[in-house]
């Protein structure tokens, strides 16, 4: 028996979001009588950090400390509409509704300070700290929590705005039929290196690198997290999970977690991640987002590694031993010649 | 359907419960002392979501008879923080970004509790071996991983209630 070292990589052309009868997502954004803002979305976070940088945004966009920025996605029966949070198109599609409606309300907020401070809207600037000031006399001052108290109970104003983002549809053409999908992809190469036994079958990946071209990483470290926890699923779809029985009688197919085959903490290995930010023109700031495509990339970088290693090509996923196998029998045990 | 009454420690508090027939530990915490800290992932013991110590020591309380822990002392995550000061573990784990959807968190972090209790300076493969009952989906174990060692090198070992 032997162990066979191999190496294989994988680019990605990702694109964010879809274009199935158009792709639209609302927000609504508010302040409260405090000078606090709340965001309204139906945009579910499920741990990929939705919540996080649409605060962000919201801030940036109102002029505000993230602090003083909250964001609610309680009840998609009663929030504004949002398509879901598929397709890697938070970031770009929630991100851009949210800019919509925090430059609405940021328009309310100046108009009212504006009123308070005897002062022409367009004079005035935030600091990003709480306050508004005119433009050069950073004495004649504000606080966002002032213009919030006066708006509510002096000038009758409500601080607030709407925001949608819309990717509208687009139609096929019959002649050729070309349409445009999508609007903005992000891109990323990944190399796995893998062992492979060739008595056992079994594949080890030994290492990753991967570099990711995701647009501006809004938060460098969400960013981070989910490249790392991607890429762990990749590398479990690719050699472990799968709802099919290994053999062809239903009664051998996985009904549990001692059965359904992941990768656990000791099978974790090193993975080198550099991230590339070419700023969207469309998107948030920039920002497209990693999403699928950091898990994406690694079940055909594993998939060539194991062709590099032992000449085997799988078509058929996971990379079960018994495929190995089979596959070292089909071809006789040779390997391809010199590896390019 | 009968009540047995029930009455242990939960986070360093005497609790006294009706457990109903057959009823698991984790249901009794979550429905009959309501801390909802552990969480139910499988039922069926396979992925750790619902770990709590009892006496010290890491249970599956999906699997544990609550009318078995009369008399013992659990832990639970909803006992690790001391008011707004977090545990050395949980601060560990934020700063690591060691959870994303969260579900598995609570279920790490006493799997995590019960090992330094016992080992204050773990290896890696200490570590590995100490969480290697209990699933993530998200983060793909390394931030977690380094989060145990990092808690662990700042001396987690000060407990934060709920210890005998």
């Amino acid at each position: 028996m032997a162990k066979h070292r191999g190496k294989g990589m994988a680019s990605i052309n990702y694109p964010i979001g879809m274009n199935l009868g158009g792709d639209p997502s609302q927000a609504l954004v508010h302040s409260n009588p405090d000078g606090k803002f709340t965001v309204a979305l139906s945009s579910i976070d499920l741990g990929q950090g939705m919540k996080q940088v649409t605060r962000q945004i919201c801030a940036e966009t109102l002029g505000v400390p993230v602090a003083d920025v909250y964001v609610d996605t309680a009840d998609s029966d009663t929030g504004p509409h949002c398509m879901g949070s598929f397709a890697s198109r938070g970031t770009h599609r929630v991100g851009n509704a949210v800019i919509a409606a925090a430059k609405e309300a940021r328009g309310v907020m100046m108009e009212a300070a504006a009123e308070e401070l005897e002062v022409n809207p367009e004079d005035l600037e935030t600091d990003g700290e709480g306050n508004i000031h005119v433009r050069g006399a950073p004495q004649r001052s504000i606080t966002v929590s002032d213009v919030a108290v006066a708006a509510q109970f002096r000038q009758g104003k409500t601080i607030s705005g709407r925001g949608i983002f819309l990717i509208p549809l687009s139609e096929v053409d019959p002649e050729t039929g070309e349409m445009t999908p999508v609007s903005c992809f992000a891109h990323a190469c990944l190399v796995a290196e893998v062992e492979v036994d060739d008595e056992t079958g079994e594949v080890d990946v030994v290492e990753m690198n991967s570099a990711y071209e995701l647009g501006r990483a809004l938060n460098p470290k969400m960013v981070e997290q989910q490249l790392v926890g991607g890429a762990w699923m990749g590398m479990s779809h690719a050699l472990w999970e799968t709802t099919e029985p290994y053999y062809p009688d239903r009664d051998h197919g996985p009904e549990d977690f001692n059965q359904y085959l992941m990768p656990g903490p000791g099978d974790v290995v090193p993975h080198n991640i550099a991230v590339l930010e070419r700023p969207a023109p469309d998107g948030p700031f920039g920002g497209k987002g990693p999403g699928e495509m950091c898990a994406n990339p690694v079940l055909p970088a594993v998939v060539n590694a194991v062709f590099n290693a032992i000449g085997v090509r799988i078509d058929d996923l996971p990379i079960t031993p018994e495929k190995v196998l089979r596959g070292r029998r089909a071809q006789g045990g040779a390997r391809p010649g010199p590896q390019h | 359907m009968s009540k047995t009454p029930v009455q242990f420690r939960v986070n360093g508090q005497d609790r006294a419960v009706f457990a109903e027939d057959a009823e698991n530990l984790l249901e009794c915490l979550r429905r009959g002392v309501g801390d909802m800290s552990p969480k139910y992932g499988c039922g069926q013991g396979t992925c750790g979501a619902c770990t709590v110590l009892i006496d010290g020591e890491p249970h599956l309380s999906c699997l544990t008879l609550a009318q078995g822990c009369g008399g013992r002392s659990i832990e639970t995550t909803g006992g690790l923080a001391d008011g707004p000061n977090l545990h050395p573990l949980q601060a560990a784990f934020m700063e690591h970004f060691a959870a994303q959807c969260g579900f598995c968190t609570t279920g790490m972090l006493m799997a995590a509790k019960a090992l330094l209790d016992k080992n204050p300076n773990p290896t890696r493969d200490d570590v590995v071996e100490a969480i290697a009952g209990n699933i993530c989906r998200c983060t793909g174990y390394e931030p977690i991983i380094n989060a145990i060692l990092e808690a662990a090198s700042r001396g987690s070992n000060s407990v934060v209630g709920g210890a005998v």
